[in-house]
Formats: C-alpha cells, sequence, structure tokens
C-alpha cells in the first residue's frame, strides 16, 4: 500500500492511495496562495495601478517592464493570475479509479485533474460539498473571466530570470507548472463525474474497498473519508471541526480502529482562538460604523460568512448598527445564501429542528428580509445605484487579486476612515496588501479558522487510536515563526509519517486476511471437530470462484464417471486422481488402546518392544512392524495391501486430522 | 436453516393502516404504523396484541420504521407508541418528520374535536411520540444495533417518502412504502442499487394499471377545472394544509401561465405560507428540475396564487380556492360549500380520500340534500367531482423496480387481493421467482440460505490464485484446500501447517514402508534406472526425479533398490511414503509389483 503526495499544502491536500488493486485521490486543493505573486485585476481602469514602475534589474541587463511592475518594493506579475497545481509527474494519473472531495474548498483543482489526464474515473461528493463547491469555483472563473488580461506574462518563468529576480518570486516554485483558470465548461464537464454520497453510505469499489464518507463538521457537507476492506482501515481526515458552528458536529467515533490514519487539514491559525476572532471582528466593526467609517470584509462567498452573518444578526441591534447597510457582493451571492437554506440534513442539531417549524434555518433569511443585508452579482449594476455609506461590504476573493474586493481597496484604501478586516485564514494578510501600499486605511486581522488544533488533535487521536499517523511535515515541527512551541506540533508514539510534496510513502501494512463466502452448500458439508475446548477444526477443500474481487468456495464437483473406454484393461494403470491431499495429523497414538484396538480386529500375537523414543510392535502372524512414537508412527508391511490399510485406518482412529 | 417471517398487521390484500411486522435474522422491525380511513371502531388501528397481549411493545420491537407521512402509513403511531406502549426508535426521513406531526394533528381535531370521539390520542402524545423519532438521511448506512442496519432510498410518491433496505448479516428485505417510478410534477421517480434482497415487499395499489394514469388523471382534473371558469363558475378545492395542495398548486399555477389565464386562484390562510415553507426547505427531495432552478424561482412561490379572505367568496365571476380541511367537515371549506352549493356552475373537487360522516363522504355518495345544523336542508347543485392523485407505481413500474433490486422473492402489500392476484402471477412468470400476498395476520415464510463469511488467510488464497495462472480457467476450477478453525464467533480459514501451528499442536507423521519382491535380471543401478523410465511413462504430471544418491523419488515417495544376497536378480524394492502420499504409495506399490514391462531399456 503506497501514498503518493502531489500537494505540499497541508490545507489544501492531494493525496493518492494505492489499497489493494483501487488507485484512490483523496481530495484535489488548489494551492491559490501563488496568485499573491501577482497584480491585482481590478474591475474598472485604476490609474495607480496602470501607473506602476515596470521592472529592470539593477544593472540593466534584464528588462521586464512589461511583464513585472514594482510596488512599494515589490515586484508583481502583470497577467492573469495563475495557480500551483497538484504534481502531475509522480505517477500516471489516468489509473486513477476514484477521487474522494472532503470538503468544497478542497476540491477546487478539480477540472485540472479530471479534464487533462485521461482521467476516467468517478468523483464521489456529498451534495452540499458538490453544490457550494460549483458555486465557488463559478465565482472565481466569473472573476477571472470578466477582466481578461491580453497579454501572459512567461518571460520571467525562465530559470536564468527568475534566479535574478527578488524574493519572493525568486523562491517561487515550479513556476512553469503554474496555470491559468479553468472555463465554466470544464468546469461543468469535471462536476458532471461527480457521484453523490451521503455521510455513513457505504459505496463499493470494484469489490475490494469499501469507501464511506462522515461527517467532519468544518463546513456544510464536509467529510472524511474511511476507506476500508474487512481487515484493512485507512482513515482520511481532512479539515474537521470540532467548534460547534453551523454543521453536523464530527463523527469521531467511526473513525476507531484504523491501521492508518491520514491526517490533513488542522487549523491554519493553532494561535488564534475562533470565538475571540469573532469578538474582535464584531467591536472592530461597529468602532469604524460609528466613526463613519466604511467596513470591507474579503470573503469567501460560502462558509465563515454564514456564522458571521449570524454573529451579526445577534449583534446589530445591541451595537446600535440597524440601520447600517450590510452588502454581500458575489457573483453567486444570492445562490449561497438560497442553498445553505436547504441543506437542513447537512447542519447541527439547532438548525434542523428549525426547519421543523418550518422556518430557514440561518437567521440571514430574516435579514435579506428586513432589508439589512443585501446581496449583489456585482458592483455594476443595481448595487451602484443603491450604494449608501458607510456600509460593511462582504465580497472576495480573500487572496485581494481578483474579484469586486479589488474595486472596494482602490476606492476606500486612501481613507484612514475605513477598515479592512480580514477572516479567512488562506493568505498572509501582509502579502495581501502589498499590492495596495501606501495604504491609509486600517487593517485587522482576526482570521477564524474552525480547523482543529494541536491540542483537540491530540486527543481526537488517543480516543481513536490509530496505529499509524501519516501527516504534512509542517505538522511534525513547531511554526518556523514559533519555533519554541513544541506545543503547535504533533507528538506520537511511534512518531507520524511525514510527507512533503512529491513522497512516496510505503503504509506500514501487513495484510493477512481476506474475507470469503463458503457457499451454504459446503458450508452443510463441513465436518467440525473440536480439538481443544471451543476451538473446533474442520478440513475444506473447495474451488475458489473469483468475481468482482470477491472470492466464494463451493464445493468440489464430483468428477464425471470415467467414459467407458476401449483401453479398458489398463484403468489400473492410470495414476489416481487426488481430489483433495490428505490432512495433516496430530496428536499421538496411545499404545494401551491400540494393542486393545489391535485385538478386536483380530490382530493377538503382538510383542512390544520398548525404544528411546517409543516402542515397536511386532505383529509377529503378519510380520509386520508398527513404529509408534510421540510424534509419528511407521507402518512396515510387506505384501499386504488390505492389512496395511486396515492398520492405518486404526491409526488414523487416534489421531486429530487438521 | 435461517428464515425471514413476514406478517402484515395491516396493508395485508387491502389499502389502509399499513403495518407490516419483519422478523429477519433474530431482530423485529415493525415497517409503517398506519390508520385505516375506512373505519372508525378498532379496525382503525392495526391490531397490536397480534405481537403481545401484554401490552409494551418495546421488548418486542428492535425498531419501528415509517416511510411516509400519509396517514394511513404514520396515523396509528401516536397510539402504538404512547397508548399502547413503544420506546424504541421510530425511524423516518426529515421532510416526513417535519410534516407527519402536523397531519396527525390535523387528523386529531377532526376525530376528537369534531366527531367528539374519546379514547383517542392527543397532542402532547403526538409531541411525545415524535420525540422518538430518529431521523434518517437518503443512503446513509444507519446501523440500528450491532447486526440490524437500515438504508433509505428515494421513493418519490410524497415528499420525504422513502424505500428502505433492511439488512441482518447476509440477509436482506426492502420494503417500498408507496412509490412512484415515473417522475411527476414536483417529485423525482424512486430509485434503488442491485441489492438483491431476499425479499422485496412492495405496493401493489395499481397492480393491474398499465401506464401511468397520473398525467391522465392531471389533464382531467385541469380540463374540469378550465371548464367550469371558462363559464363563470367557481371552483372549490378542499384540502389538507400540507402534500396535495402543493401539487395541486404547482399543477394550476404552471397551467395559469401556460395558458394565460387570468381569474384568480385563491389558497385559504392559515395554510400558505407556512406549508409551502416545509417545500422550500426541503427543495432537496423535490425532482430534478425544481431543485436546478430553485435560486432563479423556487417553484413553491407562487405567482397565480394568493391568499384568500373570506369577503372574497361573495366576488363575482370565476375563481378557484383551495381551503382547509380537506374533508369538507368544517372550518373555510365548509363555510365557501355551504355559499356555492346552490349554484350549478359551480363545482367542488375531492381530491382525496373522506371519512364516513363527513359532507365530502356524504357528496361523493351521490347525496344531493344535506341537513345542516338548526334543521336547515342544504341544496347541493354544484357538480361534485372525485379525483385521486397520489403517486403510485403502475404494473410496469413495480416489474421495473423488481428488475433494479432482482430480489430473491417477492411480497406483495397494499393493493386489492384479486388484482394481486394477477400482479403475482406475471412477476412469478417473468421473474421465476416466488411472490407472496399475505392477508392480515397472516404470515409469509422464506427460507435464506446465506453464505457464511469467513477469514481466510492471504497465504493461502494467494498460493491458490497462483496454482489456477494469472486468469481463471473455466474448465480447471481452483481447487483449495484448508483447515477451518472454529473459536468463538470468528471463523479462520488457513492452510493446515499454519492451522497446525495456530492452535500449538504438533504434527505427527504417519509412514509407510513397503518391500517388493521383482525379478530382474539388471544391476541395481539400471534396475533403478529402469524403475525411473517406467514411471515417467506412467504417471504423467507428476515430478519424478532420479537421484544421484541412488533413490526414485515421485513426489515425496522414496524408492530404493537392493539385490538379494543369493540371487542378484532377485530384488527388493523398498518404497516409503508418508500419510500425505498415501494414495500414490498405494498406487505405486500395487504397480511395482507387476514387474517392469520387458520393453524398457
Amino acid at each position: 500500500m503506497k501514498l503518493y503526495c502531489l500537494s505540499g499544502h497541508p490545507t489544501l491536500p492531494c493525496n493518492v492511495l494505492k489499497f489493494k488493486s483501487t488507485t484512490i485521490m483523496l481530495d484535489c486543493g488548489l494551492d491559490t496562495t501563488s496568485v499573491l505573486n501577482f497584480l491585482p485585476l481590478p474591475l474598472v481602469h485604476s490609474p495607480r495601478l496602470s501607473k506602476l514602475p515596470g521592472w529592470v534589474s539593477k544593472d540593466g541587463t534584464i528588462n521586464l517592464e512589461k511583464e513585472l511592475k514594482e510596488c512599494a518594493g515589490r515586484v508583481f506579475v502583470d497577467s492573469q493570475p495563475e495557480f500551483c497545481l497538484p504534481e502531475r509527474e509522480l505517477l500516471d494519473l489516468s489509473n486513477i479509479d476514484v477521487i474522494l472531495i472532503s470538503n468544497y474548498h478542497c476540491m477546487m483543482a478539480l477540472p485540472y485533474i479530471t479534464e487533462h489526464t485521461g482521467f476516467t474515473g468517478t468523483v464521489y461528493a456529498t451534495e452540499p460539498t458538490l453544490q457550494i463547491g460549483r458555486l465557488l469555483m463559478e465565482e472565481v472563473v466569473n472573476f477571472m473571466e470578466r477582466v481578461p488580461k491580453a497579454q501572459s506574462a512567461t518571460c520571467w518563468k525562465n530559470k536564468e530570470i527568475q534566479r535574478m529576480l527578488p524574493g519572493p518570486l525568486k523562491d517561487a516554485v515550479d513556476v512553469w507548472t503554474w496555470k491559468r483558470c479553468y472555463s465554466m465548461q470544464e468546469v461543468n464537464s469535471a462536476l458532471s463525474k461527480v457521484q453523490l454520497v451521503g455521510y455513513s453510505q457505504k459505496v463499493e469499489l470494484f469489490g475490494a474497498v469499501q469507501i464511506s464518507p462522515l461527517s467532519s463538521g468544518y463546513s456544510l457537507g464536509s467529510s472524511n473519508w474511511i476507506i476500508q476492506s474487512h481487515h484493512e482501515k485507512v482513515s482520511y481526515v481532512s479539515g474537521s471541526s470540532l467548534l460547534t458552528t453551523h454543521p453536523q458536529p464530527m463523527d469521531q467515533s467511526s473513525l476507531k480502529n484504523s491501521d492508518v490514519l491520514i491526517l490533513t487539514g488542522l487549523t491554519q491559525m493553532p494561535t488564534a482562538n475562533p470565538d475571540g476572532m469573532l469578538g474582535e471582528f464584531c467591536s472592530n466593526l461597529a468602532m469604524t460604523i460609528r466613526a463613519g467609517g466604511n467596513v470591507l470584509v474579503p470573503c469567501y462567498s460560502s462558509g465563515v460568512i454564514y456564522d458571521l452573518l449570524e454573529c451579526l444578526y445577534q449583534f446589530i441591534e445591541s451595537a446600535n448598527l440597524g440601520t447600517t447597510p450590510f452588502y454581500f457582493i458575489s457573483p453567486v451571492a444570492n445562490s449561497s445564501l438560497e442553498f445553505s437554506q436547504i441543506f437542513a440534513e447537512w447542519l447541527c442539531h439547532n438548525k434542523q429542528s428549525k426547519v421543523y417549524l418550518p422556518e430557514p434555518p440561518f437567521p440571514h433569511a430574516e435579514l435579506i428580509q428586513t432589508n439589512k443585508l443585501k446581496h449583489y452579482p456585482s458592483i455594476h449594476g443595481d448595487f451602484s445605484s443603491e450604494f449608501r455609506q458607510p456600509c460593511v461590504v462582504f465580497t472576495g476573493h480573500p487572496s485581494l487579486r481578483f474579484g469586486d474586493v479589488v474595486h472596494f481597496m482602490e476606492l476606500w484604501g486612501k481613507s484612514g476612515l475605513n477598515t479592512i478586516i480580514f477572516t479567512e485564514p488562506d493568505f498572509s494578510y501582509l502579502d495581501a496588501l502589498a499590492p495596495y501600499q501606501p495604504l491609509a486605511m486600517k487593517c485587522v486581522y482576526c482570521p477564524i479558522d474552525t480547523r482543529l488544533n494541536f491540542h483537540q488533535v491530540s486527543k481526537l487521536l488517543k480516543e481513536v487510536q490509530p496505529l499509524h499517523v501519516v501527516c504534512p511535515e509542517q505538522y511534525t515541527q513547531p511554526p518556523l515563526t514559533q519555533s519554541h512551541r513544541s506545543d503547535l506540533m504533533l507528538e506520537l508514539q511511534p512518531p507520524p509519517m511525514p510527507y512533503r510534496r512529491c513522497s512516496v510513502l510505503n503504509l506500514p501494512f501487513r495484510r493477512r486476511y481476506e474475507r470469503v463466502y463458503i457457499m451454504p452448500e459446503l458450508a452443510n458439508s463441513l465436518v467440525p471437530s473440536e480439538i481443544k475446548p471451543g476451538i473446533s477444526v474442520a478440513t475444506v477443500s473447495a474451488v475458489v470462484h473469483s468475481k468482482d474481487n470477491k472470492h466464494t468456495l463451493q464445493s468440489v464437483p464430483k468428477p464425471p464417471p470415467v467414459a467407458p473406454s476401449k483401453k479398458r484393461k489398463r484403468v489400473m494403470d492410470e495414476p489416481p486422481v487426488v481430489l483433495a491431499p490428505k490432512p495433516l495429523l496430530s496428536g499421538a497414538v496411545p499404545l494401551e488402546a491400540f494393542l486393545a484396538t489391535l485385538q478386536k480386529h483380530g490382530i493377538t500375537e503382538v510383542k512390544v518392544e520398548e525404544t528411546a523414543d517409543g516402542h515397536i510392535l511386532h505383529l509377529q502372524a503378519e510380520d509386520t512392524l508398527i513404529q509408534l512414537e510421540e510424534d509419528g508412527t511407521h507402518i512396515v508391511c510387506d505384501n499386504n495391501e488390505p492389512l496395511r490399510t486396515t492398520l492405518r485406518d486404526l491409526v488414523l482412529r487416534f489421531l486429530q486430522k487438521l | 436453516m435461517p428464515e425471514i417471517n413476514v406478517t402484515p398487521l395491516g396493508a395485508g390484500q387491502d389499502v389502509g393502516r399499513s403495518c407490516i411486522l419483519v422478523s429477519i435474522g433474530g431482530k423485529n422491525i415493525m415497517l409503517d404504523c398506519g390508520m385505516h380511513m375506512g373505519y372508525n371502531d378498532d379496525r382503525r388501528f392495526p391490531d397490536f396484541s397480534y405481537i403481545t397481549q401484554n401490552g409494551r411493545l418495546t421488548d418486542f420491537l428492535d425498531c419501528v420504521i415509517i416511510s411516509h407521512f400519509h396517514l394511513d402509513h404514520c396515523g396509528a403511531l401516536p397510539y402504538m407508541s404512547e397508548m399502547v406502549g413503544y420506546d424504541g426508535p421510530i425511524y423516518m426521513t426529515h421532510p416526513t418528520k417535519a410534516i407527519c406531526p402536523i397531519l396527525l394533528e390535523d387528523f386529531r381535531k377532526i376525530t376528537v374535536d369534531k366527531k367528539g370521539e374519546t379514547n383517542f390520542f392527543t397532542s402532547q402524545m403526538i409531541k411525545d411520540c415524535m420525540k422518538k423519532v430518529v431521523p434518517l438521511n437518503l443512503h446513509q448506512t444507519v446501523q440500528v444495533d450491532d447486526e440490524l442496519e437500515i438504508k433509505a432510498y428515494y421513493a418519490g410518491h410524497v415528499l420525504g417518502a422513502a424505500m428502505v433496505h433492511i439488512k441482518v448479516g447476509s440477509e436482506s428485505v426492502v420494503y417500498t412504502g408507496d412509490y412512484n417510478m415515473t417522475p411527476d410534477r414536483h417529485l423525482g421517480a424512486a430509485w434503488i442499487d442491485k441489492c438483491r434482497p431476499d425479499i422485496l415487499i412492495s405496493e401493489s395499489t395499481y397492480a393491474t394499471t398499465i401506464r401511468d394514469s397520473k398525467r391522465c388523471r392531471e389533464r382531467d382534473f385541469l380540463k374540469k377545472v378550465h371548464e367550469s371558469i371558462e363559464r363563470g363558475g367557481k371552483v372549490l378545492i378542499p384540502v389538507f394544509a400540507l402534500g396535495r395542495a402543493q401539487e395541486l398548486c404547482i399543477l394550476l399555477e404552471t397551467f395559469w401561465e401556460r395558458m394565460n389565464l387570468k381569474a384568480p386562484i385563491y389558497f385559504s390562510t392559515g395554510l400558505t405560507e407556512k406549508a409551502n415553507h416545509y417545500y422550500k426547505l426541503f427543495i432537496t427531495w423535490t425532482n430534478q428540475k425544481i431543485r436546478k432552478t430553485f435560486v432563479q424561482r423556487n417553484m413553491f412561490e407562487f405567482k397565480h396564487i394568493k391568499a384568500f379572505d373570506r369577503s372574497y367568496a361573495d366576488n363575482p365571476g370565476p375563481m378557484v380556492v383551495f381551503a382547509t380541511p380537506g374533508m369538507l367537515h368544517a372550518g373555510q371549506s365548509l363555510q365557501i360549500f355551504k355559499k356555492w352549493a346552490g349554484n350549478e356552475k359551480n363545482m367542488v373537487i375531492m381530491p382525496g380520500y373522506c371519512v364516513q360522516g363527513t359532507i365530502g363522504h356524504k357528496i361523493l355518495n351521490g347525496q344531493r340534500k344535506l341537513e345542516m345544523e338548526g334543521r336547515a336542508t342544504l341544496d347541493v347543485k354544484l357538480q361534485v367531482e372525485y379525483m385521486s392523485f397520489s403517486a403510485h407505481a403502475d404494473a410496469k413500474g413495480i416489474m421495473q423496480l423488481i428488475r433494479m433490486a432482482e430480489p430473491r422473492n417477492m411480497l406483495l402489500v397494499h393493493g386489492e387481493a384479486a388484482k394481486m392476484e394477477f400482479l403475482k402471477g406475471k412477476i412469478e412468470q417473468e421473474f421465476s421467482i416466488d411472490c407472496y400476498m399475505p392477508a392480515n395476520g397472516e404470515t409469509a415464510t422464506v427460507t435464506t440460505n446465506p453464505s457464511v463469511p469467513v477469514d481466510i488467510s492471504l497465504n493461502l488464497l494467494k498460493r491458490e490464485m497462483a496454482l489456477g495462472g494469472p486468469l481463471p480457467d473455466p474448465k480447471r476450477p481452483r481447487t483449495m484446500h484448508g483447515t477451518l478453525i472454529m473459536k468463538e464467533n470468528s471463523l479462520k480459514l488457513v492452510s493446515s501447517e499454519q492451522a497446525l501451528k495456530e492452535l500449538g499442536l504438533n504434527e505427527h507423521q504417519l509412514r509407510f514402508t513397503c518391500r517388493v519382491q521383482l525379478q530382474d535380471p539388471h544391476s541395481d543401478p539400471d534396475t533403478l534406472h529402469r524403475i525411473y523410465t517406467h514411471l515417467k511413462s506412467v504417471l504423467k504430471g507428476y515430478t519424478i526425479q532420479h537421484l544421484p544418491d541412488g533413490t526414485v523419488m515421485v513426489e515425496s515417495i522414496v524408492i530404493k533398490v537392493s539385490s538379494s544376497a543369493e540371487d542378484s536378480n532377485a530384488k527388493v524394492l523398498l518404497l516409503s511414503w508418508s500419510y500425505q502420499d498415501e494414495d500414490l504409495g498405494s498406487f505405486l506399490s500395487t504397480l511395482l509389483k507387476k514387474g517392469l514391462p520387458s520393453g524398457l531399456c
């Protein structure tokens, strides 16, 4: 059993597991941090961005002013932002049988894999994961396609040139494999390969392996996966949460008894408490509004935003923000808000019971109804005429490189009254802000990451006790910036097996048993004998039928009667057809009892001679020797086949057959 | 031999009070717990005394599963759980869990508040009963206990309707509840995977109907409404808050849209918003088309259908009004009915069943003069139409489901005996499987023949696989030999050697030695070689070796030659073999006794 690691990003994993005869891709995460190296894509022409100076190396030998622009001491690529894809050279991706998706953030690379590698398999995901994942993909495609860039920068990727560039561009890896965003057509084609599954649904793969998604508590429809056969179990834990937010709670007990547990998607903010961050978010928001400023919240259009809106719903009145307009701007804003209300089955108990009343599970329905929250597909159209300040705007993309957020950065960045509040943990906020410097607006960093922290995960592992843990190497040492914090790493016995991008791990598995089914007819013909108290054995001779990786044992068919042939005379010369080999024997032949048995069969003249290891019985009338020992019996008998077989059967009476 | 018993307490050769007991692998499961709408006495509920005479059922049932919210499938639930007594788990889907208590409460009100019956469950009992409900998700495998697992499949019929697969070990039963194999205006078609249950328990309401008659009934309904509106009449449709009401609304809404009709459609108060809300929140349970478009346009937000005000009833001109309750026994629907009954241009359409004693029941039976409170009589001049809108699988659909699930036996419930008989014949003929149709209280027994799961050591399995070559050869079945160790509950199949080791036993060698006298005028080595050549020609496919130490080995049988001191032509062959080679050893000694053929060199 092997694990191929195609992504180096611990929260956006992409691994391939070879288990029995199946090849299973676990998640298909897209590392989007690469876009931070690019210049933002403004929705409306930005004089500031267009006036940025081009980059020329200090000695003037390299001139890339068309491709690279300089802003506040950093160099950015002026081209459509590109993503860092999962590794595609480590193994032949066309052999992948299935892809298991754990949550909607971990499927963004799907079109690159399913559409361009010869993939012919099936993708498994829950319904919310599929629907919301589709929205997130649609959003990114929309962000990119509505501001097409004519030129595509490639010169800077030349190895010789890249070496000469200032950091962090100089240190970016595999830039040649970076790719532009896919098209909506590719998204649709990729998602048409998704097969929906429900929590705890058992899905058979080729009869060899069973997969089953479990609630992971992180987002709507998010799941961990169990991949098991009758005797081996691999758990794949990705993006799980124990906090009570909107999703169904995490199913922990089903992870028990794993041989291997693959652990990814821990919190990226191990030192930030989500509740505290939520409080800080609210108070900074209220402070800015009261001072007459605007608040910009760069965010994804699904996930934490539901919790932020719910928190604000409770907070608005008490903070006297009842008249402040809240705007949610995204091409998929409406869909995201609508979809969140129809997945009752996937929500926490509290929200589920609301549906029985019937009320919408999320209070943002009420915010919309009372006109406190308004949503728009983009800043163009209705928004521009209805827009009032001061206000709060939720919009994407959290990298600040594309989407409507770019416009608000240009619009509000120059005023110290305004505040940008970062809640998404995926991007370093300093890097995100770099191309907007110098900036007068206030920046508040309250990353909310509800995924498991190190304390929670070690408690979880203690509970579920996997034999082996596999995890990204980042989890086996403290973060670079906090190297003294040994509590911010995994310490396990045996130590976890670390992986990095392009690792191939041999998973420590010893498969020893396989499930077979004995057909009723054969089962009825078995003759068990008790060999020790409570333990019985039976010898089995059977025909193995293997179909779809399932094995059944059936009775050995009786050989057809020998057709009468002309060579009948020679039939005796034919060697015996052995249907079943003789069983192994165990036990010992007790002398007295054996003698008594011989007597019963008319063999009376027996001379017993004692030897070092047992006895030699001399059957005088028959001129036959029987050597009885603790671990063996030897019958020496000439020219008397009937006698030999009788003796054989008498000896066998005393022995156990296996 | 293990067996599965199925006993209907209701719905056996009948429609109404569905309640089917299944005992499988030592587990007892109750499927549905409905009431019979045709009776007002004890026969209204299933006869739970069949399960036990002394009251509570908790000890006798492992779980109860409700397929959907129709009262003939869940109407007796509070009676069973709270009045007879059952505290175990009750499984139903989320929409059923949401809607079922509302319908139960509706029905309770009619029976108790309006008809004054006592000995009926109370509102509190409905609430207590619902607390015992565990919601089911589609396709989720729910482990009721260590052995019993259930899994729900989409059934179509009504919002949240489910079929359920019940499995204990390798035995299983599928219960369909009511289902629909063709998608309709708001729901999708039933689907199940090839789960090969031992028994498929199917409804058979439309056992003899071929062709989906629902489309026809819909067309009929629309035609009647349309005609009535055209001639300026008013149409009253008495409905219950949930279920059929929404379905008919969608039907009229799309019809109005298509035909560009202007006559107003009203929905009586109290149920519009709220009831439609259930449908909006459970949109994932509707059909593909509605689900796909719900963000742009939610099918349950009606453009043409507006809230009704009591004053509208006197407005001139045509209109359509949906009003509660569904059997014209009280409330708004009755008030409107009284107003409109005198005009023959008007129409009332009863889209569902009516209990005896209600006005709905009376007019459906053709009564044209009704006695009202205070000795007044009401002349019924308007048109009265009955239309059943329930969505059930027709004969074709039932056959289709059998093809999908591939059951080993079939069992029909929820239908009329004569029609069942017809379908039973068809099923037995087409699928060559047994088909049962027990009456209420009658038990159908099916013996199952489960295979025995065993853990085989991979070494043993691989050894056998290797013997068979890389590809299975149908002419040479791969036989394997091993020892089955039965210890507590585990069954392990290992090689005999491994079995000895695992059980801590030592092997006992049984050997045989046999001397054979032979006349052969050759030197000893030559004789040995002659034996070797002879055996080579006789024993095809065996390993025969001529070893340098002066022995011939056939498999593991040792053959040695010596000559007697007196006569060097009289040879003595010494054969020695172990018990494992008994057949071959015995054969060889007999063979060699006959001497060597002369033609050997």
